[in-house]
């Protein structure tokens, strides 16, 4: 439905970042959208745009989407300078063409990090995610060993927390938001995920120095505690949770001073 | 013909998988890391499956499109996963929930499936517990239950509104850890194109780097599916836009059969389609139906009013009127025929007219707004977001969307296809659902296909196959698929014609809506078959794929789904029309009891309807699967 204040057309001008691949010089391009409906999606905008430009035979903007609900982590516009754009707690896909005004001019660029390259356009290899969480992202628990799901009760607040830690879409926004590009956050809240749980304590030590030192490895800055990182997270997941990595991190740097973990795979929960 | 042998156990139905787990061949432990296994998909099922498989010893190569696993769609279920733990001690039972899928499912799934599918649904929650899935608990510390459709008891777990996102990133963990453990190969934006088939076996496939456009090959000694559903035959649905029948789709034309791919399922509460730009139609999860009530005006001339001035008297709460029994809890295909029925006689509301109201007044003045807020919050922000209104104020308006497919690959109870060494697990397969999955069974399904069930069956195959005897990928067969690949590539590149691949995919779902959604007729899928193939030969003629092979090219992705989903969507059309009754999501007009209910014809049709293809331009052969029901009787699905 269109909010009464809104009027029913806008004309917005795009400022897109093209970049043909990698190794290559990118720039931006502008391109004039007319005759939109406030109730678009911002990403549904990006289509109409594109199919503006194959219809003339030029190469349509890449850009990376998929559930368009704000819950696949796979859309990462930066807009305006704003990683996922305006608004608070939403992601790219969950932008509505109302949060603009008629004859505005938006600029769309790739979320920018180290850590993440540009493939094409406004796509970016985030796959430097995937591997912190395989080293130590987990929980060791075989299909097949585990206990009754009631065996261990788990206290509401503790599993509540862990929920509003696992929440994290893995999109990355962390990152962008971020001066020294830092993936605190995101480390932070798988972190606190698997620590917040019982089921969690075993491999509790390893996982943190495992997470923090392949974020470190892979070229990820430092945190210095500004928080732009939960101001533009679409789960506004907290900034608390990175005090709560710190200090499992320091704690498992001191006891595997003392205590070097034993060598091989880790103990598990079944 | 192909040969249709579900190979299902002998014996009582309660004792058929613990049998059949000690009568299958093994492989044993040192010979399992001389196979090699492909996973396509890494959502619920596959990447269940490629973790599980990784732990057991066996070299698991895993293929997403996605560029991480964790984005597959998955991610997005909303409400919950059934389970037959009877936590609630409200009488639930794996035979109770066993007899509600099966009847859910309107008598049209095999009864030693599901049966399965029950009995494995309690070591799914164990499992997930176990590998730190954050499920909603109770002050007690104690899981949570809430209730889903068609049940009428409370089996659903659920973790806030994300319950798909936490199973999946639970899963995913699992396959990080092997994968960190260098136990599985990961390959992500790896789309495959082909499926590669030697000596009468499924033996490896063919894949296309989405980043440098490389075509690659890939031999195993056997082959997974687990890809997802096809719902993005109809444009506009839940799905994630990336969601596509390619890889099933590929199969069948290699020779795997393509069972009841009529049976689609359209949910009740979704939110309506605002404009021609629309992209994807978003999910109200079914939990909703918990508290809220469902209701249209019972005058025509209140439909653009608003609601909150249309007093109770001249509001009609359907649901509850027809089926006193499970009232606004009733199955997904009933509710959406229902709303359908109301919107039909004139009284939907909204812009369009295309939508009801789903209403939480009630709930509020029982739970306060914020115990309302405590349940449902992130819906109610998403509903907010997309529409600008708060469902705290004024009712939700919801109407029908594609949302799952029951139809699938045709699998044996071993989740064999009929191609030897290809098996497909997740909502990729027919197995489970019959022509109507309940709310909540899809992400048991997926999960117990993948860590409970397949980890069991490929070693039955893989034990007849002699280690080492996987084929070089640089055997004739492969060569004769990469080119098949990258002469259709070639193809889609060389149209150069008017029209983007959306044009088409739009045109596509509007005809499958049209005469193959919610209500189907003899005449409007006559219809279809005509206007789908007039359609595929528009856009080989006029489609644009601009760009070229060697570089991430969205719009050649997009062009080879779409020309899957236009074939996809003639042979949906087909089974359709072949059917002669109505079941489940199937509904046929010819076919209905006088007050509107689906007539099925149990003589005629109470068989799985397994599709071969026979060639391009060849009518498909219909092979049948009987299905005898020997523990159930088959009954007339009564909610009321
Ligand atoms: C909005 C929404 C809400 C839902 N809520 C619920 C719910 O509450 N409860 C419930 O039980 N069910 C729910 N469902 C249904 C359920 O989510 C799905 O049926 C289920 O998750 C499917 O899992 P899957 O593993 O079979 O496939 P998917 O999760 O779709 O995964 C498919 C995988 O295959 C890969 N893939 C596909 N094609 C190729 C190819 N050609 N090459 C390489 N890789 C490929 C993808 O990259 C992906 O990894 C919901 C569905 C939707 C749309
Ligand atoms: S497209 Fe999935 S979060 Fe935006």
């Amino acid at each position: 439905m269109v909010a009464p204040s809104t009027p029913p057309h806008l004309s917005l001008t795009l400022r897109v970042w093209r970049q043909a691949g990698p190794s290559q010089p990118g720039r931006f391009v502008d391109y004039a959208a007319p005759g939109l409906s406030p109730d678009m999606s911002f990403l549904e905008l990006l289509d109409v745009v594109n199919d503006g430009l194959t219809t003339k035979g030029e190469e349509p903007i890449a850009f990376a989407h998929d559930c368009r609900e704000g819950i696949c982590g796979t859309c990462s516009c930066t807009i305006n300078g704003k990683p996922h754009g305006p608004g608070q707690g939403v992601a790219t896909c969950q932008i509505y063409l109302r949060a603009f005004r008629d004859g505005d001019t938006i600029v769309v660029e790739p979320f920018r990090a180290r850590a993440f390259p540009v493939v094409k356009d406004l796509v970016t290899d985030r796959a430097a995610f995937d591997k912190i969480q395989q080293a130590g992202g987990f929980i060791t628990a075989r299909a097949g060993s585990a206990p009754d799901a009631n065996a261990a009760p788990v206290p509401k607040p503790a599993a509540d927390l862990a929920m509003d830690a696992a929440a994290c879409i893995g999109c990355g926004a962390c990152v962008a938001a971020c001066k020294n590009a830092s993936a605190m956050l995101f480390v932070a809240a798988k972190v606190s995920h698997l620590g917040l749980l019982p089921q969690g304590q075993p491999e509790r030590d390893k996982r943190v120095l495992a997470m923090v030192g392949t974020m470190d490895a892979l070229g990820f800055g430092n945190c210095t505690n500004q928080y732009e990182c939960s101001a533009a997270c679409p789960k506004l997941i907290s900034h608390d949770f990175i005090a709560r990595l710190n200090r499992d991190y320091l704690a498992a740097t001191v006891r595997s001073a003392f205590q070097p973990a034993p060598a091989g795979t880790g103990g598990g929960a079944g | 013909m192909a040969t249709l042998d579900p190979k299902i156990p002998s014996g009582p139905l309660a004792d058929k998988w613990r049998k059949h787990k000690a009568d299958i061949r093994l492989v044993n432990p040192a010979n399992k890391r001389k196979y090699e296994i492909i996973v396509v998909g890494a959502g619920l099922a596959g990447a269940s499956a490629a973790s599980t498989l990784a732990d057991l010893g066996y070299k698991v190569k895993n293929f997403v499109f996605h560029d991480s696993p964790r984005r597959a769609h998955s991610i997005a279920a909303q409400g919950g996963i059934n389970a037959a733990k009877n936590y609630q001690n409200d009488g639930d039972s794996v035979h109770r929930l066993f007899y509600d899928t099966l009847k859910g499912g309107d008598y049209r799934a095999r009864e030693a499936n599901v049966h399965r599918l029950a009995e494995v649904s309690v070591n799914i929650i164990d499992q997930c517990v176990a590998q730190g899935v954050p499920f909603a608990r109770e002050y007690g510390g104690l899981l949570a239950n809430r209730s889903f459709g068609g049940a009428q008891v409370s089996r659903t777990f659920y973790a806030r509104g994300q319950t798909g996102q936490q199973l999946l990133l639970g899963a995913y963990s699992a396959l990080s850890r092997v994968v960190g453990a260098g136990l599985v190969e990961l390959h992500t934006q790896s789309e495959m194109l082909d499926l590669v088939i030697v000596g009468g076996q499924a033996k490896g496939i063919i894949v296309r780097d989405l980043v440098t456009g490389e075509i690659g090959r890939h031999a195993a000694d056997a082959v997974i599916l687990a890809t997802g559903g096809y719902g993005n035959v109809f444009n506009l649905s839940t799905y994630a836009r990336g969601s596509n029948a390619t890889a099933i789709w590929r199969a069948y034309k290699r020779g795997a059969c393509l069972a009841n791919p009529c049976y689609t399922q359209i949910h009740p509460t979704c939110i309506p389609v605002s404009g021609d730009y629309q992209s994807k139609l978003t999910l109200m999860s079914e939990s909703l139906r918990n508290d809220g009530r469902i209701w249209a005006p019972r005058k025509k001339e209140d439909g653009r009013k608003n609601p909150n001035d249309i007093p109770e008297a001249d509001r009609d709460y359907f649901l509850e009127r027809i089926y006193p029994g499970f009232g606004n809890l009733c199955p997904r295909d009933v509710a959406s025929r229902a709303a359908k029925r109301m919107c039909d006689e004139g009284r939907g509301v909204g812009p369009t007219g295309l939508g009801v109201y789903l209403d939480f007044s009630d709930a509020i003045k029982r739970l306060g707004e914020a115990g309302v807020r405590e349940r449902y919050g992130n819906l109610f922000d998403i509903y907010h977001e997309i529409t600008a209104e708060s469902a705290y104020q004024t009712p939700m308006r919801i109407f029908p969307a594609v949302h799952y497919t029951m139809g699938g690959l045709w699998v044996d109870y071993n989740l064999m296809s009929n191609i030897p060494g290809l098996f497909v697990l997740g909502e990729a397969n027919f197995s489970d659902h019959g022509a109507n999955r309940l709310g909540a069974s899809a992400l048991m399904q997926g999960l117990a296909d993948g860590y409970f069930i397949i980890p069991y069956t490929i070693g039955d195959y893989l034990a007849g196959q002699k280690p080492g005897s996987r084929p070089s990928a640089d055997a004739p067969e492969f060569k004769a698929a990469e080119d098949h690949v990258s002469g259709m590539t070639a193809r889609l590149l060389g149209i150069k014609g008017r029209q983007p691949v959306s044009h088409f995919h739009k045109r596509l779902g509007k005809i499958m809506w049209e005469h193959c959604g919610m209500a189907r007729t003899k005449a409007g899928l006559a219809q279809a078959l005509r206007e789908i193939p007039a359609l595929r030969e528009e856009f080989w003629a006029g489609v644009n794929v601009p760009g070229s092979a060697d570089t991430l090219n969205q719009s050649l992705e997009q062009a080879g789904r779409v020309a899957d989903f236009i074939e996809l969507g003639e042979l949906l059309c087909l089974d359709a029309l072949t059917r002669e009754e109505s079941c489940g999501g199937h509904f046929r007009e010819e076919h209905q009891h006088p007050d509107g209910e689906c007539k099925r014809d149990d003589a005629g049709f109470a068989h799985v309807a397994a599709w071969e293809f026979q060639g391009a331009g060849r009518t498909p052969l219909r092979n049948i699967e009987p299905l005898n029901y020997e523990f159930v009787k088959m009954s007339v699905r009564n909610y009321k």
